[in-house]
Parts: structure tokens; C-alpha cells; sequence
């Protein structure tokens, strides 16, 4: 009984962990700016929508990969899906809960923009210090 | 018999605990989290002593069950000692960090009572049963005083970013592994489950804490009311 409780007690405080870890990842970079590049390429300006996620993470995959940015992603990609299961699922119930979901979606798929940003300029830097030396 | 996975994710979570360390030491936050440098210090020691132990005895040797069992008791408590560390930052300008300290020394040693206490009282008194039940009620324990002090944070409005990402990294940590051997004292035959998801975790709080340590500095910050799950 007393297992059981523990159990149920520490999932309930995983998933709450997880989510707010996940939400501090993306409040880091939710202040940054995209650069005009950036934006005319994903077509977001200041704020995204949850559908922008899957485009943004294919130009992600596109872009040459950054070591420090990777289990950041891949963590609000977990987020992301865990947050489409909960909308899809429990949102038809509660409608406050959907748009929720509906509004973190969518600061995923700005962090995403943000980590291609960051992904190019870095790129940039590369090749011009190549060209350079 | 351990897989090629286990070998894997053994010696990928030793060598990033180690990397922990070494960020640290290169970074600069060796002396204000000495806590956490601590535990991954003993925890890569660790590591290492059960390998030992695991080539010279074999995986389903007594030896090596103790060897692991005794050394999960030790690296929880070094956690303890850790989330101490975290207290004392988070409240160090407050003045009540000593208090803070002396209450977790009581409750680590109570929670040992009551899994004593606990084992004692059941006709079939084996050892091994009571160090799975000591180590349940630690990361337990653990579990509880990492969500209090992450009411705290919320609370104190605490903005510095490293700060956040490390009790919130440690949180799922003890979740995961409070979890799991809560799991392995109701169906023990789940070996499968309870074998590798604590391997996982023991590679994911590395991961995390050389995150905080490498992308941010002390002085990073974020609104504190981005992080509440409900909006304030």
C-alpha cells in the first residue's frame, strides 16, 4: 500500500518536475530575438504557433548539428509530444487545459526557432573563421 | 548478464558524472556547489568499485548485490548532502541555513529508523529487503524536501536560472528513482522496468547538471512566473 503511494506520489512529481524544467528551458530564450534571416526563413515573427514546431525542427535537422543545444531540444521535443497527448486527450474534457497546451505548443516551437537561430550564427562564425584562416 | 546497452549506459553515466567535475572545476562553481561535486565524485568512485566487484563476482553474486544495494544507501546520502548545499544557497539570505541542515540530519536519521523499524517488525527479515526499503523511503524523503524546496524557489521568486535547472534536474531525479523502487518492492519479478530506468536517470542528472553548468553563469535570469506550471 505504502509502495503504491510512493509510486503514485513520485510520477505525479515527475511529471510536475518535468514541466517546469521544460518551461525554464524555454523562459532562457524566450527574451532572445530571431534575426530577420531567421524569420524570413520560418516565416515568425515575434510569436509562434504550435503547427510551426515540426516545420522549424526540420530546418533544425537541416542545419549542422550544436553540441550544447542538443538535449535542450531534445527535451522540449519530449515536452512537445507530451503536451499534444494531454491537449488531444484531456483538452476535449477541459478547454482551459487546451488552450494551455495550445500556448506552451507554441513557446516550443519559438525555443526551436530560437536554437536555429543560434545554430546558424554559429555555422556563420564557423565558416568565417575558416575563410579567415 | 549485462547487455551491450548496460555496459553503454554505465560507463557513459560514469564518464559524465566525472565531466560534471571537470566543468566545474573549469567554470568556477567547484566551491559553491561543492555538495553536488561531492556526490558525483563518490558516485564515479562508485562506478568504479562495482565494476570491480561485478568482474571479480559476477552481476547475480551476492557480494555485488550488497556491494550495489550498500553503495545506492551511501550515493542517496551524499545526495542528501547535496540538496543541503542547495538550501544553503537558496536561503543563505535568510541566515537559517544551519537550522536547515540540523532538521535533514534528524530526518535522514528517522527515515533510517523507520525502515529499520519497518523490516524488523516482518517475520521474513532479510537484509537485502530492508536496504530496497531504506533506499525507497530516502529518495522519498529526498523527493519531498526537493519539491519543498522548489515551493521555496517559487515562493522567494527566485530567478537565478542554474539555481532552477539543478534542484529541478534533481527533483526528476528522485521521482524517477523514488518511483521505480517503489515499483520493484510491489512486483519484484519486473526486472526489466526497475533494472535500467535508474541506469537512465543516473545518465539524465549528469546531462542536466553540466547544462546549468556550461551554459549558464551564476548571474543568469529568467521571470520566476515563467516557470509555475499555472499562470500567476
Amino acid at each position: 500500500m505504502m509502495a503504491a503511494l510512493i509510486f503514485i506520489f513520485s510520477f505525479a512529481a515527475l511529471m510536475q518536475f518535468f514541466v517546469s524544467y521544460c518551461r525554464s528551458l524555454i523562459a532562457a530564450s524566450a527574451r532572445r530575438a530571431l534575426s530577420a534571416d531567421v524569420q524570413d526563413v520560418i516565416g515568425i515573427k515575434r510569436s509562434a504557433s504550435g503547427d510551426d514546431f515540426a516545420r522549424v525542427m526540420q530546418f533544425l535537422y537541416l542545419c549542422p548539428d550544436r553540441r550544447e543545444d542538443r538535449n535542450g531540444i531534445k527535451a522540449i521535443g519530449a515536452y512537445f509530444r507530451l503536451l499534444g497527448a494531454v491537449g488531444t486527450t484531456m483538452g476535449r474534457l477541459i478547454p482551459s487545459l487546451r488552450a494551455w497546451t495550445e500556448s506552451e505548443r507554441s513557446q516550443c516551437a519559438y525555443f526551436a526557432a530560437v536554437a536555429l537561430d543560434r545554430r546558424i550564427a554559429h555555422n556563420r562564425d564557423m565558416f568565417a573563421e575558416q575563410m579567415s584562416a | 548478464m549485462v547487455g551491450p546497452f548496460g555496459y553503454t549506459i554505465w560507463l557513459l553515466g560514469a564518464l559524465l558524472e566525472a565531466t560534471v567535475v571537470v566543468c566545474s572545476v573549469f567554470r568556477g562553481p567547484l566551491r559553491r556547489y561543492f555538495t553536488l561535486n561531492l556526490y558525483m565524485a563518490v558516485s564515479v568512485l562508485v562506478n568504479a568499485g562495482r565494476y570491480w566487484v561485478f568482474t571479480r563476482h559476477g552481476l547475480m553474486s551476492s557480494e555485488y548485490i550488497y556491494f550495489y544495494y550498500y553503495s545506492d544507501a551511501i550515493l542517496t546520502i551524499c545526495l542528501y548532502f547535496a540538496l543541503m548545499g542547495l538550501y544553503a544557497i537558496v536561503f543563505e539570505e535568510l541566515g537559517v541555513a544551519m537550522r536547515l541542515r540540523v532538521f535533514m540530519m534528524l530526518l535522514l536519521i528517522g527515515t533510517t529508523l523507520f525502515s529499520y523499524s519497518v523490516v524488523h517488525q516482518s517475520e521474513t527479515r532479510m537484509l537485502t529487503r530492508y536496504i530496497v526499503e531504506i533506499s525507497q523511503n530516502l529518495y522519498f524523503v529526498g523527493l519531498i524536501l526537493t519539491y519543498v524546496l522548489w515551493a521555496a524557489l517559487l515562493k522567494l521568486r527566485e530567478s537565478r536560472v542554474r539555481v532552477i535547472q539543478i534542484v529541478l534536474s534533481l527533483g526528476m531525479y528522485f521521482s524517477i528513482n523514488a518511483g521505480t523502487y517503489a515499483l520493484r518492492n510491489q512486483y519484484p519479478h519486473l526486472r526489466m522496468v526497475w533494472g535500467y530506468v535508474p541506469l537512465v536517470a543516473g545518465v539524465f542528472l549528469p546531462i542536466a547538471w553540466i547544462y546549468a553548468f556550461m551554459k549558464f553563469d551564476d548571474e543568469a535570469r529568467l521571470a520566476p512566473a515563467r516557470l509555475a506550471a499555472v499562470p500567476r
